[in-house]
């Protein structure tokens, strides 16, 4: 009898799973965007504080403002665990709910971005990868439906080059220099191998690269050889989750001082640096957004949404970097609706029309201010062929118990960077046989 | 060489032989394990990871947290005190004895449910709340099913009670002590509800079994305490210290005087002890040591309470080297390698083991991986050494003969 | 009276070694590959046909891959996302670098691939058994993939090692204009890359996965899958009535990654459209290992359920969860909720039936065969 339950159970499973494929009949006037969320797995904190202030700021929009010009937000979290695979699943399952589908896609996850591209230029749909992604869909021309949005790996490469070049006393102090690249083996971690070494033989320093396997414990050889063989002037960080506070501690146990570390914003979060105790003191870390819960847009959200009980993160986390990024996230998908709805009236948005919103998207600095996100972040204007604004990075050090910015808004090097985005982007449309959308050089309108 | 290169050279090796010692303590857990049930518990780094984050959530909970569990833990201790009385009714005759025949072996559960119910309707205690009704749920339940000794129920929920409510002072005594508690009795519970009602699988289902649990522990650990990133600090330095050129990781040391002192301790229990010379005999074979009295049941609980011991252990250190989260889990996979190395069954293999390893994927990444492979060498050079390393010992270096005959 | 088997009198051998010996079976399969290949083409639902039923299949078949070294021959491997990841980026630098040939034999020559490399990790499984045995094989897992991180060669140089299918068509290059299959330009369609539609994808899946079940299917009820199941059941005796272990076992291997290897290459072909080594790490082998348990050791049949099982479950999970949890569980605890159902669900199977749903599948057979007059 046992079994014959058993059989029954699983029947029943089988027969359930196929159920819910029906996909449900959404209301009027509401904006649908999946959240790709992992609140699980071992990058559980990124994915946590990057949607909780994502979320938080769309709630806010319509607790406070009843959604944007009447339009509500709404959201759906499907958990990829920062998983590939369920990720695709999971953009597979809801890029067609609501109204008009999908209205972006925030993948939060370099390698689920990979996944996506085909597939979200095949449906119409923007995909937004702020800050991580695949750098050369900078260019509009080649990937009109993806945004590495305010400042890509590689720009960000390059404001870091140029803050250790403040460190030295000018960039052609660098010659000579020597920099590690420590970076986590994935398509994360890799991304800006080339443009180190197209930086190194420009300033004349020398660059090594020392990849850390998934899920970065092993790092002592690596240190023992940065510290007493290499010995580097600099060090670059570019990891991502428990990566980070290992590396900085191996640093420290083998005496190399935390404030010759340079880190990538992934690799710069409170998460990141509090598990490393005294070894992270000093560290340095990139930004295109500073942390703290000062700005008025965060008090708001502290107050309206949390107040009223529907935050979708602990209080105590509102304001930290993740937190803050998924605040930035939520403050350029609305700016772009409402672009968008500027030109196509109030509505329910398409994914097409939502991409016009992303590429006439100007965000500036009264803007910000209105906002309430003075300082939160850089003013901001996408075009047709630039889709990722050329943001400027701000630098922080971490001194134990909090993110002090260290500099004002580094600009990046447009000079290295947009020839690199060339060729990359067009050896690609090469490859997969893409016409690029017509018009002039990068930065200019293609019409 | 010179002796710069040579100092060097040291370095990397001890570095290596230290780290080793870090995996060797995950890898105890599992050789114990083996040991005594022939079971590949998989599960083992979700309990590191479930004992690390236990503690480092009991040190940061909010007050409210302690006093739920005290309250909670004396209920509880009052249900354990009924359920004793009625089995001192139960007597052959006496009018309870339908009742309790039918009835008593369920009256944990119904208890547990019942009082799950009235808090869930009734009360709005908020997370802290379900955090400790998990912690004494757990314990009750483990005590009066499993172990089957009201007494022992109440001598333990009070004592946490006690603790919870009177202790306020030493927070990490009391969180050590209360997380000892639960992970004991997380790791018996394992046993009791999974793993014994699977006895006589084939060990290949055995191990699958473990990797479904490692998902539940994984689950579990995260939604009772949380999936950030915390900090533990247990006081010892990781700061280097410099030996005549040669620099030592004072921390390294000191888990490598842990991992020592551990297993001293465990080859007295095993060696000297009752219990371990019975456990010895259930290792030797199963079947012998029951046909000889040997409480099979009970020694079985007794080994993993021990590997939750081990776990807990293995969770502090590593938590404070790595800070606590979900990474820890996955250090199984550094253990595996030592103990196919060391052998599956003997517990100096798993430190021998863990000091190999640690030696040469240190010794390779710095000397080969990283000047002539690129970098990044560290999770194969274990394995593939294992692998020529079984070629010619199919058992570990400490491991059982395998004889087969037909 | 739904599953009758009397009145089948089979007068030929070969009759009798059909491989579906009754016509119930025969009918059966009939009909579900005809659903298959028709339905979910119709319903034109992506969702269907793409992260479910390719996801599907293509790990059914690397499951099966598994299945015939674990299930049939008895060793036990936790190398298969090693073997996979052979096969994914040996098919992608056959269509990137000889786009002259057709798709299919791209296929075929990465199993192949696939399989070279499978015989030399599988000659440490002479000397070494059981979880030995499996804790060795990982150490292909780590290795290819360490190999296919650190070559930029098999990723065509891609910054982020990431091989993303090329547009190839189902004939190659070769039916291009002037070319020497020119003539079957008209019925060639495009098979890969992000210009094939879902149903082309999903229907070239079904076809490859179906004719390897069938060879599977095949293989196991002849020589060789006997010799494998002697190996796996008693190795010593095996030898001794003349079954030879090497040949038996690297045979096993070979054959296993074969199948590992083209379910490697239809997964970045045909399924995602792209994939780096993540695709291809060591959770896939658990996965995968977990898929024939679930499913049943030495079923062909049970590495499907199987996957089904494992594929499904997740989602599933998700879309209950999301469901019932709406305000009432944080996004965490869905999360977490999740993880414990799917372990707790796993343990549950094997508590309650060890032998996977293969067995279970059995079962439903002897009581259909009676049903509804059990006696």
């Amino acid at each position: 009898m046992k079994k014959i339950k058993t059989i029954v159970l699983s029947l029943v499973a089988m027969v359930v799973t196929v159920v819910p494929f029906s996909v449900s009949q959404a209301q009027d006037m509401e904006q649908f965007i999946p959240a790709l969320v992992y609140r699980t797995g071992p990058y559980a904190a990124g994915g946590s504080g990057f949607f909780g202030g994502f979320e938080d700021y769309m709630a806010l929009l319509n607790l406070r403002d009843g959604g944007i010009n009447g339009v509500k937000l709404v959201w759906e979290e499907c958990e990829t665990a920062y998983n590939s695979d369920r990720g695709v699943e999971c953009y597979e399952r809801l890029k067609n709910q609501g109204e008009h589908g999908a209205t972006v896609v925030h993948p939060l996850s370099t390698g689920i971005t990979y996944r996506l591209i085909e597939r979200a230029t095949a449906d119409k749909i923007p995909l937004i990868s702020m800050g991580y992604g695949r750098t050369d869909a900078t260019n509009g021309k080649v990937f009109p439906w993806v945004f590495p949005l305010i400042t890509n790996y590689w720009s960000q490469n390059t404001a870091k080059i140029k803050y250790i070049g403040m460190q030295e006393g000018g960039m052609d102090a660098l010659k000579g220099k020597k920099i590690a690249n420590l970076h986590h083996e994935s398509s994360y971690g890799k991304e800006t191998v080339p443009v180190l070494d197209v930086q190194a033989a420009k300033y004349g320093f020398e660059v090594k690269h020392y990849p850390v396997a998934h899920p970065g414990l092993d790092q002592k050889a690596a240190w023992l050889d940065i510290a007493r063989r290499y010995k580097p002037d600099w060090v670059i960080l570019r990891g991502w989750g428990v990566m980070n506070p290992t590396a900085l501690k191996e640093a420290a146990r083998v005496g190399f001082a935390a404030d010759k570390i340079v880190g990538v914003w992934w690799s710069g979060a409170e998460e990141d640096v509090i598990p490393a105790g005294k070894a992270a003191v000093g560290y340095v870390a990139a930004g295109f957004h500073p942390s703290g819960s000062g700005f008025p847009v965060v008090e708001a959200m502290l107050d309206i949404v949390h107040g009223a009980g529907q935050g979708n993160i602990s209080p105590q986390r509102v304001g930290t970097i993740y937190y803050n990024r998924g605040l930035v996230a939520g403050i350029v998908t609305t700016e772009a609706i409402r672009t968008a709805q500027g030109k196509f009236g109030t509505k329910v948005l398409s994914g097409e029309e939502m991409r016009w919103g992303l590429e006439n998207l100007s965000i500036s600095a009264e803007r910000i201010d209105e906002l309430g996100a003075a300082g939160l972040m850089a003013p901001l204007t996408i075009t047709c062929a630039d889709h990722e604004g050329g943001g400027p990075v701000k630098f922080s050090r971490w001194d134990g118990s909090q993110w002090v910015e260290v500099t004002d808004w580094i600009e990046t090097d447009k000079s290295i960077v947009d020839p690199m985005i060339m060729d990359s982007s067009m050896a690609y449309a090469a490859e997969k046989g893409i016409e690029p959308r017509s018009g002039m050089s990068m930065g200019s309108d293609c019409g | 060489m010179d002796l710069v290169d040579f100092l060097f050279f040291v370095e990397v090796l001890v570095g290596g032989l230290l780290s080793g010692i870090m995996y060797s303590l995950v890898a105890l857990g599992l050789v114990l394990i083996f040991k005594a049930s022939s079971i590949f518990n998989f599960a083992q780094g979700a309990l590191v990871l479930f004992g690390a984050l236990t503690f480092v959530l009991l040190t940061e909970v909010a007050g409210d947290f302690w006093m739920w569990t005290g309250w909670l833990a004396i209920v509880l201790a009052g249900a354990a005190a009924l359920i004793m009385a009625l089995q001192k009714l139960n007597v052959d005759g006496s009018a309870v004895k339908q009742f309790s025949d039918k009835y008593l072996p369920r009256m944990p559960i119904f208890i547990a449910a019942f009082v799950v119910i009235v808090l869930a309707l009734f009360i709005d205690g908020g997370q802290n709340m379900w955090r400790a009704v998990f912690v004494t749920m757990l314990l009750f339940l483990m005590l009066t099913t499993a172990v089957q000794s009201p007494k022992w129920a109440i001598g333990v929920l009070l004592g946490l009670a006690v603790i919870a409510l009177i202790t306020d002072g030493a927070v990490t005594y009391r969180a050590f002590a209360v997380t000892l508690a639960v992970v004991i009795g997380l790791a018996m519970a394992i046993e009791r509800i999974v793993l014994r009602p699977m006895v006589n699988q084939e060990p290949i289902i055995l191990f699958m079994a473990t990797i479904g649990l490692n998902y539940v522990i994984e689950g579990v650990a995260q939604g009772v305490w949380d999936a950030d990133v915390h900090a533990l600090d247990i006081g010892i330095p990781d700061i280097p210290f410099d030996f005549y050129g040669v620099y030592f990781s004072q921390f390294d040391l000191f888990a490598g005087l842990i991992a020592a002192a551990l297993v001293t301790a465990l080859a007295i229990f095993f060696q000297k002890t009752r219990v371990g010379r019975a456990l010895r005999a259930v290792a030797d074979d199963h079947q012998a040591a029951l046909s000889v009295g040997i409480p099979l049941k009970n020694i079985w609980a007794v080994v993993w309470a021990a590997a939750g011991i081990v776990a807990l252990v293995a969770g502090l250190m590593w938590g404070s080297k790595l800070g606590v989260q979900f990474s820890i889990s996955l250090l199984a996979f550094k253990a595996l390698p030592v103990i196919i190395i060391g052998g599956f069954t003997s517990i100096p293999g798993a430190i021998i083991g863990g000091l190999i390893v640690g030696a040469t994927e240190k010794l390779f990444e710095v000397f080969v991986g990283i000047p002539f492979l690129g970098g990044g060498t560290e999770n194969w050079t274990p394995y593939m050494l294992g692998m020529f390393f079984l070629m010619f010992r199919p058992q570990g270096l400490f491991g059982e003969k395998i004889i087969e005959r037909v | 009276m739904f599953y009758r088997e009397v009145g089948q009198y089979k007068s030929s051998y070969p009759a009798d070694q059909a491989i579906f010996p009754l016509s119930n079976d025969r009918i059966g399969v009939m009909i579900i590959l005809l659903i298959a290949f028709i339905w979910p083409p119709l319903s034109g639902s992506q969702y269907l046909m793409g992260p479910i039923l390719t996801q599907l299949l293509v790990f059914g078949l690397a499951a099966l891959g598994l299945n015939l070294l674990t299930g049939y021959a008895g060793q036990v491997s936790l190398g298969t996302g090693g073997f996979m990841a052979v096969g994914a980026f040996g098919c992608y630098n056959l269509v990137l670098r000889l786009p002259e040939i057709p798709i299919v034999i791209d296929f075929i020559l990465a199993g192949l691939m696939a399989a070279a490399v499978g015989v030399l990790f599988g000659i440490p499984s002479l000397r070494i058994k059981g979880f030995y045995l499996a804790v060795a094989t990982l150490a292909s897992q780590f290795f290819l993939l360490w190999i296919f991180d650190h070559v930029g060669w098999f990723t065509n140089y891609d910054p982020a090692g990431v091989a993303s299918a090329p547009t190839q068509t189902f004939f190659g290059a070769l039916t291009g204009e002037g070319r020497a299959l020119e003539f079957l330009a008209p019925i060639d369609v495009i098979v890969s890359g992000p210009n094939a539609t879902p149903e082309t994808k999903y229907v070239l899946t079904l076809a490859v996965v179906v004719v390897l079940a069938l060879l599977a299917k095949n293989l196991v009820r002849g020589m060789t899958g006997r010799a494998w199941m002697a190996i796996r059941d008693f190795d010593i005796a095996a030898e001794i009535i003349g079954i030879r272990p090497l040949r038996t076992k690297l045979l096993a291997f070979a054959i296993s990654s074969f199948y590992c290897g083209v379910a490697g290459a239809l997964y970045v072909f045909t399924y995602v459209g792209n994939a780096d080594t993540e695709a291809f790490d060591l959770i896939r082998s658990f996965t995968i290992l977990f898929m024939i348990i679930i499913g049943g050791l030495g079923s062909v049949m049970g590495s499907f359920l199987g996957a089904a099982f494992i594929v499904l479950l997740p989602p599933f999970l998700n879309i209950v969860a999301s469901n019932l949890g709406e305000g009432t569980l944080s996004g965490a605890a869905l999360a977490n909720l999740e993880l414990i159902v799917y372990g707790g669900t796993i343990v549950f199977f094997l508590a309650v039936e060890p032998l996977g749903f293969a067995r279970m599948w059995q079962i439903v057979k002897e009581k259909l065969r009676q049903w509804p007059f059990p006696y």
